[in-house]
């Protein structure tokens, strides 16, 4: 039944999707395009991340952001002789969807490129569907390791994709950086660990529980709930005996809000913390209290002057939704491929034959980008490790501070 | 060996466990009164029940955003009674409705019919509330309508916590279920929904209108449905448009776990459900990650050794 149930939800939302992307093409791009050679045709880049569910306001900031680059590299004339479009499919943050979405982007022969997902665990299901055309796919947010590195990332890295790059600093450096904070920095020593049960959640909570209990933390509670849940009575039942003074929850927003309120509601009055899942100003409308702290992947690109560009480009685009968490690296992966593209086509055109030459220059990437240098290491990863940690003031989140996770 | 028999946590925590349960309970009792009213009546499993509920907890919204002004948003007492009326209002509506177009034009068509058309309307209202309730793409905080904190009962080294929103969830559940019992019982109307149930023909020929007894069984069903979405959202303080879905899967369970058409097999149902669910995820293998398997292990269980559920009765053949 559920299949059913998904398959006629996503038939809604591709129209939905289509709908909104063709009237906001219809707007931007306008004259300019006119003034470059397009003579050899159009390239398509294509997008995944969830545009309609729970999680669509990340999705939607990742979409409009990418959107931007594309249409600035086409007033640009950055790929010299094609025209770019970017194709957006939704996700809805499942899986299976983003399968169906991923291969209907890879049927395309058109497409060169896809930047997404916003899943770590839809990004496990994209993964081998794009890299069976060899596509190109750089994802912004995800941040499970295996996903460059192999299941045993720790101990015999082994990158499971060439074609797979991502603009976001990974969990095993997340993870330990919240707990260095947490433990460290705020104080907290008796810690409650909760997790969805996702390959992003349990992740993230298993590194930041290694990394915390090196620290000299205690985890007093671990516990796993339901990603759609939205009662959590009976697992703030279950751990406020152990009497934690602080709650790691690896997972994302629509569940980590609701859990806040719900811990200060069972007189559990202690900060929630969590990864870059629950950055998103919705954590705080469904119920993220002040002092609720975050780390987010990337610098905070609202204090630094090398994204400063991207802002305003991106406030005077007036898109309906924020950019979100991942705005400023969804950007950076776009111009990421924009820039491999043109040096791929500078020689010699688009053809089927010129994929391995853009994985490579891709792999090549050096430049300035909204969050400081895009690079890739061997594996497809950032070399760019910065990371935040942010607290909810005054109803949002601001950043505290900016640092790298050094192994000690 | 259970790990609550291995390590048992101190009572105060059972005692909450238990108070949850009864809390989501209730809450599943009341959604699954309209399932097995429905049933009662005109043997349909009508699946869209749930998304009654999840409609009705978006018309609370609406009412509570759209129509009350400020100094009512801000007053519990004005603002409650009219949420809870545009809530049940609207879930109503979309109940009657449904009756009218999906389910009445095939009422004389085999079963797997209307089943399926159930399940349409299901994802039809989903979609439909996805796709024009403002930002209903995703989950949306819901107004705060009653007294905020709760009631605290110190028991052993700590105490038991129940938000005043959760009473309230409670009393009403309870006493809208029991209201319903007597109104069955009693009353003229409820005579007639019994007689229908029975035997639709014969009740018939005793001058009931059986399209006036089916009707008024969805106006229950959907205003009790309506109350359950708000009071949901205002004990939670955020709704998203697979509360419906999920919380719809528990109630057929509780409706068929207490025996379906036995309107307090639907409540005592919830009522297990919730405590099997908390009090599992507390005790049980698993932790809260299994608690939903518990409450299908508790379902398989009951079907085997009593098909017909608690309260049921042996399925009568129809000629």
């Amino acid at each position: 039944m559920s299949r059913k149930r998904t398959v006629l939800a996503t038939a809604a939302v591709m129209a939905g999707a289509l709908a909104l992307a063709s009237c906001s093409s219809g707007t931007e791009s306008g004259g300019a395009a006119g003034s470059c050679d397009t003579s050899k045709g159009t390239l398509v880049i294509g997008f995944v991340a969830p545009l309609s569910g729970n999680l669509s306001a990340l999705g939607l900031g990742m979409k409009n952001s990418a959107d931007l680059a594309v249409k600035e590299a086409n007033d640009k004339c950055s790929v010299p002789g094609y025209k770019l479009a970017l194709q957006p499919e939704d996700d809805q943050a499942t899986p299976q969807v983003g399968g169906q979405a991923a291969t209907k982007l890879a049927s395309d022969p058109n497409v060169v490129a896809v930047i997404g997902t916003l899943n770590s665990s839809v990004s496990q299901t994209v993964q081998p569907i794009l890299a069976g055309k060899k596509i190109v796919q750089i994802s912004p947010a995800n941040t499970s390791p295996p996903l460059t590195k192999g299941a045993d990332f720790a101990t015999a890295p082994k990158r499971p994709f060439p074609t797979y790059f991502r603009t976001a600093a990974t969990d095993d450096l997340q993870g330990p950086f919240a707990a260095d904070y947490l433990v460290k920095k705020a104080g907290k020593k008796n810690i409650a660990v909760i997790d969805d049960g996702k390959t992003y959640g349990a992740g993230l909570a298993a590194e930041f529980v290694k990394q915390a209990q090196k620290d000299g933390a205690t985890i007093v509670a671990q516990e796993k709930v339901g990603e759609k849940d939205t009662d959590f009575a009976g697992v703030i039942a279950k751990i406020k005996p152990s009497n934690p003074d602080a709650v790691y929850y690896g997972g994302e927003y629509p569940a980590a809000g609701p859990l806040s309120k719900q811990l200060a509601g069972a007189g559990l009055a202690i900060p929630l913390m969590g990864g870059d899942g629950i950055v998103d100003s919705k954590f705080v409308e469904l119920g993220g209290r002040e002092g609720d702290l975050a780390t987010n992947v990337g610098p905070d690109a609202t204090k630094l002057d090398s994204a400063k560009a991207f802002l305003d480009a991106y406030n005077a685009a007036k898109y309906p939704e924020p950019y979100s968490a991942y705005g400023a690296l969804t950007y950076d992966a776009a111009n990421a491929i924009i820039k491999a593209l043109a040096a791929t086509v500078a020689s010699g055109g688009w053809s089927d034959a010129q994929r391995d030459k853009l994985i490579e220059n891709t792999g090549k990437t050096d430049f300035q980008g909204s969050t400081g240098p895009v690079k890739f290491d061997e594996y497809g990863d950032t070399t760019n490790k910065l990371l935040t940690v942010y607290k909810v003031e005054s109803g949002k989140f601001a950043a505290v501070e900016t640092g790298t996770f050094e192994k000690s | 060996m259970p790990p609550c028999l291995v390590d048992p946590p101190p009572l105060e925590v059972l005692l909450q466990q238990v108070a949850n349960g009864i809390v989501l309970g209730s809450l599943i009792g009341l959604i699954a009164l309209g399932y097995t009213m429905v049933y009662g009546i005109i043997q349909l499993i009508n699946f869209a029940h749930g998304e009654i509920f999840m409609v009705g907890a978006y018309g609370g919204l609406a009412t509570f955003t759209y129509l009350l002004p400020t100094f009512v948003q801000q007053r519990w007492y004005f603002a409650l009674p009219l949420v809870l009326i545009g809530g049940a209002l609207i879930a109503v509506i979309v109940a009657v409705l449904m009756e009218r177009f999906a389910y009445r034009p095939l009422r004389h068509a085999p079963r797997l019919a209307p089943l399926i058309t159930a399940l349409g309307v299901s994802v039809f209202l989903q979609e439909a509330i996805r796709v024009f309730y403002p930002n209903a793409t995703s989950a949306l905080p819901f107004p705060s309508i009653f007294v905020d904190g709760g009631a605290s009962i110190p028991v052993g080294g700590g105490a038991i916590t129940v938000p005043w929103s959760a009473v309230l969830l409670i009393v009403v559940a309870l006493g809208l279920g029991i209201a319903l019992q007597i109104y069955v019982d009693r009353s003229r109307m409820g005579r007639a929904m019994r007689a229908t149930s029975s035997d639709p023909d014969v009740a018939r020929l005793m001058g009931i209108n059986p399209n006036r007894v089916i009707v008024l069984t969805f106006v229950l069903g959907g205003a009790l449905a309506g109350v359950g979405g708000v009071l949901y959202g205002g004990y939670l303080s955020n709704i998203n448009i697979d509360i419906g879905f999920q919380n719809g899967i528990f109630a057929f369970t509780a409706a068929v776990l207490g025996g379906i058409g036995s309107i307090k097999g639907a409540l005592i149902g919830g009522l297990a459900i919730g405590l099997v669910k908390t009090l599992g995820g507390q005790c049980l293998w698993g932790g809260t990650q299994y608690d939903y398997v518990w409450i299908f292990v508790l379902l398989i269980v009951v079907l085997v050794f009593r098909p017909q559920g608690i309260f049921g009765e042996t399925e009568r053949v129809r000629a």
